[in-house]
């Protein structure tokens, strides 16, 4: 028989994340923790499904008038008007003048990857895969393989992260985008940045804001934890809404995955601002035909989940607090473990513990130290020093408290 | 000024505009036969009692929401893979595969589209039949391959043409990609008999070609799940390690849940492991995971003894009506005293007919009768109700004689 075709196809190395997950759950030690993958657990270390999530899907399953069929294209068209709507505000003055548009995807990634796909073909001429495309240094590492798989060849960083101060590089940053080539695209976090949990203030945005819009350099916003990070939807929106009304076209990749705890369902939405109606349709009409290569349509239920609630009133008010709650327990983690921390006297300081913001913390540990962690007191967490806030409880604080001190302490 | 001034407006869709035409249409004896769904002898979708019965599993058990892992819900997938292959297959009880959740049927072409330009060095070619899906060719060509056809339907006898097939597949260059579907072949409905994929496995196997199944359609083609997976089983017992996309959108009626599955047979169970690895790198940066509702009723189904039972008894009934619709048309036709040749019409299998109506017989179809189909005379049978034969079959009958 012939060799396979497959002979030479080699294994690739799973992804880190993932693969942190698998390790903690063949570890056998009792007062193993996992502050590893991105998603909600309540203080008893559980997955939370939002009461208002099971009331909905109630309804969706008590409702026989609901039936399977596909979804248009674009998707359902009550989710996408809501989703836009919770993105740019009930009063934004692009949904007033008519020049915004919607594409249901799957989850944030779906979303960043349609709008990336589109970019690579229509942004600025008709090929665009010489065109530059920056992401923040660190950033979630899909963002790179996204913007690869779309056909883009030159991606470079930002610079974003201090490790020496643990905040935010506003200069290196401002540097950065005088000197990006013009039209060069910015994948910016519109909030709760991933991983270092630290964003710009209202007045840093208006900086980069103004900077981008002198060099003409395309905002492309990835906004996954909308409420979740403040427990404001407004407050967290509000670097993407001062754009818009800056005047900037823009996309924003929204994800419902964190703040409706819909994971698995993987709702999402691409938001397209442009600069009139026309324009728009025009960009619809073309990622329509993205979405019909890649999935057809988009599947239906997260989507039924996330429209019935936004608009109901009532349902909505409960999803708020919902939100509310988790955004909550996550700031009440902060601070407890930052007054640990000081207490014990780890060495360093850890206010950036509780000035971060959304699911995760750059603890500033180093990988010995985050090796350490792991091995020696089987805390997982990513090897930059990342932590999941959401992975903290009242019963494992004083335990991962202590761990730190002592990794700090022992390990240089 | 915008950085969309020069974006062109995309061209609409040809099937959308069916339906969009249809909804306009104020005649009361409208027909829509563009739609690729099915529909009951009501002309309403249907839900499968199987179906609604896993759903109230599924609501009782109160499960999380957690991600799934990017190859999906492995109940699911492992099941995919014993329906398609047989639970009796040497391929799927030695391991030598690997199954990954996909986005319904286009989201597992796609996955493989995406996996062969990375992987399949030997040729970027991808054989479709002529005429195949309208969707076939952006997929393969976004995931950066090139489109060749070979000949497959024969507009003279409204059947296959099986020996410019055989011809045109004897000439593909060694190492290339075909394209072939498993059953109920989309838009055609027309299939080679047993025989005739015996001698195209032969033929395939001797130009060492790549096998890429689309399989959208078992259980719902025959009836019978076995029978309409027997070309990709033959296949694979043949020695020839076919890659295989599956769709659960029909034969379930699960359309919107987009629950599909992507296979490659491999050489054993560690290359399996291999391939599964660059898999999930490809999905990853598509969508990260995929979404959990649709397989998990379908895995319900699938892994529940009743349930299945349930479901094979479902999905027959479906392929048994679009069935009797054809023939019903076919008998109409002869009642209104038409002298064409209609076979082709109870030959063909699956949801959609190729009529051989011409487009301007198509034309006078959705101007005078209000009778909505594609230009290239393709009906959707699943459209057609005992309540509605007659007044298509006078129709047709009127633009032909």
């Amino acid at each position: 028989m012939a060799a396979s075709i497959f002979t030479a196809v080699p294994r690739a190395p799973p992804v880190a994340v993932f693969k942190l997950t698998a390790d903690f759950r063949e570890d056998g030690d009792a007062r193993k923790v996992n502050l590893g993958v991105g998603a909600y657990r309540t203080d008893e270390g559980q997955p939370w499904v939002l009461p208002v999530v099971k009331k909905v899907e109630q309804m969706i399953a008590n409702n026989n008038s609901l039936n399977h069929e596909y979804l248009p294209i674009l998707g359902l068209p009550e989710f996408r008007a809501n989703a836009s709507r919770i993105a740019l505000g009930d009063d934004s003055p692009a949904i007033k003048e008519n020049r915004i548009g919607s594409v249901q995807s799957l989850g944030g990634t779906g979303a960043l990857r349609i709008g990336a796909e589109f970019l690579r073909r229509w942004y600025n001429g008709n090929n665009n895969t010489a065109t530059p495309v920056y992401i923040s240094a660190p950033s979630w590492e899909n963002h790179n393989s996204v913007f690869v798989d779309a056909g883009f060849k030159d991606i470079r960083t930002y610079h974003y992260w201090d490790a020496a101060k643990r905040g935010l590089d506003l200069q290196g940053l401002l540097d950065d985008m005088e000197k990006a080539p013009e039209f060069s695209i910015f994948i910016l976090h519109a909030c709760a940045h991933n991983p270092t949990g630290t964003d710009p203030t209202p007045d840093q945005w208006k900086q980069i804001a103004a900077v981008m819009k002198r060099r003409f350099l395309f905002p492309f916003f990835d906004s996954a934890y909308q409420g979740f990070a403040s427990g404001s939807l407004d407050k967290d929106a509000w670097a993407v809404r001062y754009f818009v009304s800056e005047g900037f076209e823009l996309f924003c990749a929204q994800s419902f995955s964190k703040n409706f705890g819909l994971y698995n369902e993987r709702v999402g939405n691409l938001t397209v601002v442009g600069k009139d109606a026309d324009n728009v349709q025009r960009v619809l009409s073309q990622m329509e035909k993205i979405v019909r290569t890649t999935w057809s349509n988009p599947p239906s239920q997260g989507a039924r989940i996330v429209a019935t609630t936004l608009s109901s009133p009532q349902l909505f008010a409960e999803w708020y607090d919902n939100v509310k709650t988790m955004a909550d327990r996550v700031l009440l983690m902060r601070s407890e473990l930052r007054s640990r921390l000081e207490s014990l006297g780890t060495p360093g300081t850890w206010n950036h513990i509780t000035e971060q913001i959304g699911m995760f913390s750059f603890t500033g540990l180093n990988p010995k130290q985050v090796e350490y962690m792991i091995k020696e007191k089987h805390i997982y967490l990513m090897a930059s020093g990342r932590i999941n806030m959401c992975g903290l409880t009242t019963k494992n604080l004083d335990y991962v408290a202590k761990s730190i001190h002592e990794a700090v302490t022992k390990i240089q | 000024s915008s950085w969309w001034s020069h974006v062109e407006m995309g061209p609409p869709d040809p099937i959308l505009g069916v339906t969009e035409a249809f909804k306009r249409d104020t005649n009361s004896k409208k027909m829509n036969l563009g739609v690729g769904a099915y529909r009951d002898d009501n002309g309403k979708p249907y839900v499968l009692n199987c179906v609604r019965k896993a759903e109230a599993v599924i609501a009782s058990k109160k499960m999380d929401k957690e991600y799934l892992p990017i190859g999906g819900l492995a109940d699911f997938t492992r099941a995919s893979a014993e329906l398609a292959l047989g639970e009796n297959s040497e391929a799927f009880k030695s391991g030598r595969y690997v199954t990954v959740q996909g986005i319904s049927g286009t989201g597992s072409l796609r996955i493989g589209a995406n996996f062969l330009q990375r992987f399949f060095k030997s040729s970027r070619d991808v054989y479709l039949p002529k005429p195949s899906w309208g969707n076939h060719t952006p997929i393969f060509r976004d995931a950066g391959l090139q489109l060749q056809a070979y000949r497959y339907y024969d507009p003279k006898t409204c059947s296959l043409d099986f020996s410019g097939a055989m011809d045109d597949i004897s000439k593909i260059p060694e190492k290339s990609i075909i394209l072939l579907h498993a059953c109920a072949h989309n838009p055609t409905g027309v299939d080679p008999r047993q025989e005739q994929w015996k001698e195209m496995a032969a033929m395939v196997k001797k130009r060492n070609l790549l096998v890429y199944f689309d399989m959208a359609y078992q259980g719902f083609a025959s009836g019978d799940i076995n029978r309409d997976a027997w070309a990709v089983r033959y296949f694979i017992e043949q020695g020839i390690n076919v890659i295989l996309s599956q769709s659960y959108a029909k034969n379930m009626g699960l359309y919107g849940e987009r629950a599909g599955a992507f296979t490659v047979i491999c050489s054993d169970a560690e290359e399996a492991k291999r391939v599964e690895s660059q898999l999930k790198i490809l999905i990853r940066p598509m969508y990260s995971n995929p979404p959990l509702n649709g397989a998990r009723i379908a895995s319900i189904i699938l892994n529940t003894p009743d349930l299945r039972k349930e479901w094979l008894v479902e999905v027959k009934s479906m392929a048994d009506r679009i069935i009797s619709m054809r023939t019903q048309l076919v008998s109409n036709l002869k009642k209104e005293g038409s002298s064409h040749n209609w076979q082709h019409i109870t030959d063909q299998i699956g949801m959609f007919c190729f009529t051989g109506l011409k487009p301007e017989q198509v034309e006078r179809l959705i101007k005078e009768f209000s009778i909505y189909m594609t230009k290239d005379g393709r009906i959707s049978v699943a459209g057609v109700t005992s309540g509605n034969v007659g007044y298509l079959a006078h129709a047709i009958h009127q633009v032909t004689k």
